[in-house]
């Protein structure tokens, strides 16, 4: 089995049409089935969603002093919304979930393996 | 089998190097494929196919070749790949992991008599063409894994550099690893999503190779790999369509180009030189398609190119059954290109202001035969200036030198005529 990071981002100033209130609750449920769905079968290992980034602090250490930042860490216009972690035979597995969960919140998704859970034979 | 014999009895006992270098490539797919399964990594299994590679380079010519090269080639490798593994504390653990499987008996070099559910090689095309590794990255690792090819000779085929082609291999073997991109055949109801990579790769390989003059030729490796698809899912039509559009599109390869290199158009080329085994081979397959009647985009291309194959002279071609195949074809797969060659085809049937028409409702602006064809088009419908225009951008897109020549003849012949009718 192998750990895979499940994450979807913002991307700031893209213009896209407020969700209604039934959309918002549609959505939810939808989500809240894929959850339950993933933590049946084994699949779930934890889950989140992100406040807006603005709300973000960077902590960094220069010529030994503690710095922080407010503000997030990457000065691109995309920015980590929520993620999954989940625990998968393989990458078509994760996919399979990821496919899901794309086709709920109708944005795209990274899939990205954890390091060091890999160390099996191809199967 | 029978190839084997073959080459057992043409090259007597002791093969030369280049010998022994042909039958690795012809083999090694198979023994990499097998070995990847057995130790569960594709490194270590390059790596012992390679090492066996490197002692038949010595043995063979001096002692002959074994009775079942290909058996010979996957227990040497697999018995250096444990030797490697023995010698690495991660790979002995490995090693442990493999303990039953090393004890199976069924490649010990004698001919098999069970044929397995599924040819290994079938796990390895579909790992190497999976979706979520790039087109280039698919088609590499399906050359250097499956068709045996050593990273350099995929870097020249493909005019890069090694380095840079390693690192390319390199990448995308760490992704499978990583991400753990499952070595196994997909399922039935999967196949029509992971299908189209896999001959999409072969394709494309074949494209490459008609503007390569690397070594080995990358055309002769497409088919190659086609016919090993064949092999491996003689159920799937599309297979079956690509490695007949493959045949028939390489009968006409040597006509396709004059000595220095600049295109010949289909009208013009010399239909005696065609290779009628090609031909042959590929409208057999045609019809076994048309028979089977579940037509795709690569038999539908097929069934067009045996229609030119058919006709003697250019202008025996039965233009109104090619239009029918694009019809169909753009049913299936309504891409501009598709459009743009049925358009070719509306011309032939309607006259050139038809096909002008339709061309003219195309957004191909950076494809060179959409210009070409403008370009033909307009010089038929006597319209010369504007053809030679046309030409200039055509040859301005146009990816090889010898493409270039072609299309800027076609713009002076054009500028020739507008000098005629300006009578100057």
């Amino acid at each position: 089995m192998t750990k895979y990071l499940l994450s979807t981002h913002t991307v700031e100033d893209e213009a896209r049409e407020p969700r209604t209130m039934e959309e918002m609750q549609e959505l939810g449920r939808r989500l809240a089935s894929i959850e339950r769905e993933m933590k049946s079968t084994g699949a779930w290992g934890f889950s989140g969603r992100l406040h807006e980034p603005d709300t973000a602090t960077v902590v960094r250490v220069t010529d030994g002093e503690v710095l922080t930042t407010d503000g997030p860490f990457a000065e691109s216009k995309e920015h980590l919304a929520g993620f999954y972690i989940i625990e998968a035979e393989d990458l078509d597995a994760a996919l399979g979930w990821a496919s899901k969960v794309t086709a709920a919140i109708n944005a795209p998704i990274e899939v990205r393996p954890f390091a060091g859970f890999t160390d099996e034979p191809m199967g | 089998m029978s190839r084997w014999a073959e080459s057992v009895r043409e090259s007597s006992a002791a093969p030369d190097e280049a010998e022994v270098g042909r039958i690795f490539r012809e083999e090694s797919g198979h023994s990499v494929a097998r070995l990847i399964r057995v130790f569960g990594d594709i490194d270590v299994a390059e790596d012992a196919v390679q090492d066996a590679f490197a002692i038949a380079l010595r043995k063979w010519p001096r002692e002959g070749l074994p009775p079942n090269p290909g058996g010979w080639i996957t227990t040497t490798a697999r018995n250096r790949g444990i030797d490697r593994l023995r010698r690495e504390s991660r790979g002995r653990e490995l090693l442990g992991e493999l303990a039953v499987l090393s004890s199976d008996a069924d490649d010990r070099g004698e001919p098999e008599e069970d044929v397995p559910v599924h040819d290994d090689r079938l796990r390895l095309i579909f790992t190497c063409c999976h979706p979520a590794l790039s087109r280039e990255a698919q088609v590499a690792l399906t050359l250097r894994l499956l068709g045996g090819l050593s990273t350099e000779e995929v870097a020249r085929s493909f005019l890069v550099a090694e380095p840079t082609m390693a690192k390319r291999l390199v990448r995308a073997k760490r992704k499978i690893k990583a991400a753990r991109i499952p070595y196994r055949a997909p399922a039935d109801h999967e196949l029509p999503d992971r299908l189209p990579p896999v001959l999409a790769v072969v394709y494309l390989t074949y494209n490459a190779g008609l503007t390569s003059t690397a070594e080995p030729s990358l055309c002769a490796e497409a088919i190659r790999l086609a016919r090993i698809l064949v092999t491996l899912m003689p159920d799937e039509p599309e297979v079956h369509g690509l490695l007949a559009l493959l045949l028939l599109t390489d009968s006409r390869r040597a006509s396709r180009t004059r000595p220095d290199g600049s295109l010949v158009l289909l009208a013009e080329q010399d239909r005696s030189r065609w290779e009628r085994a090609s031909i042959e081979e590929g409208q057999a397959i045609v019809r076994r398609c048309l028979r089977r009647d579940q037509p795709g985009p690569y038999q539908l291309q097929a069934a067009i190119n045996a229609v030119h194959a058919d006709a003697a002279r250019f202008d025996e071609t039965d233009w109104s059954q090619i239009l029918a195949l694009y019809d169909q074809l753009l049913a299936l797969a309504p891409t501009p290109v598709v459009s743009l060659n049925r358009a070719i085809a509306i011309g032939e049937v309607q006259g050139p202001a038809a096909a002008l028409e339709l061309v003219d409702e195309l957004d191909l602006e950076g494809y060179y035969p959409f210009h070409a064809t403008r370009a033909d088009l307009l010089q038929r419908l006597g319209r010369p200036s504007e053809a030679a225009t046309e030409y200039e951008r055509a040859a301005a897109r146009a990816p090889t030198v010898g493409e270039r020549d072609f299309l800027r003849r076609g713009g002076r012949a054009a500028r020739r005529t507008v000098l005629r009718q300006t009578g100057v």
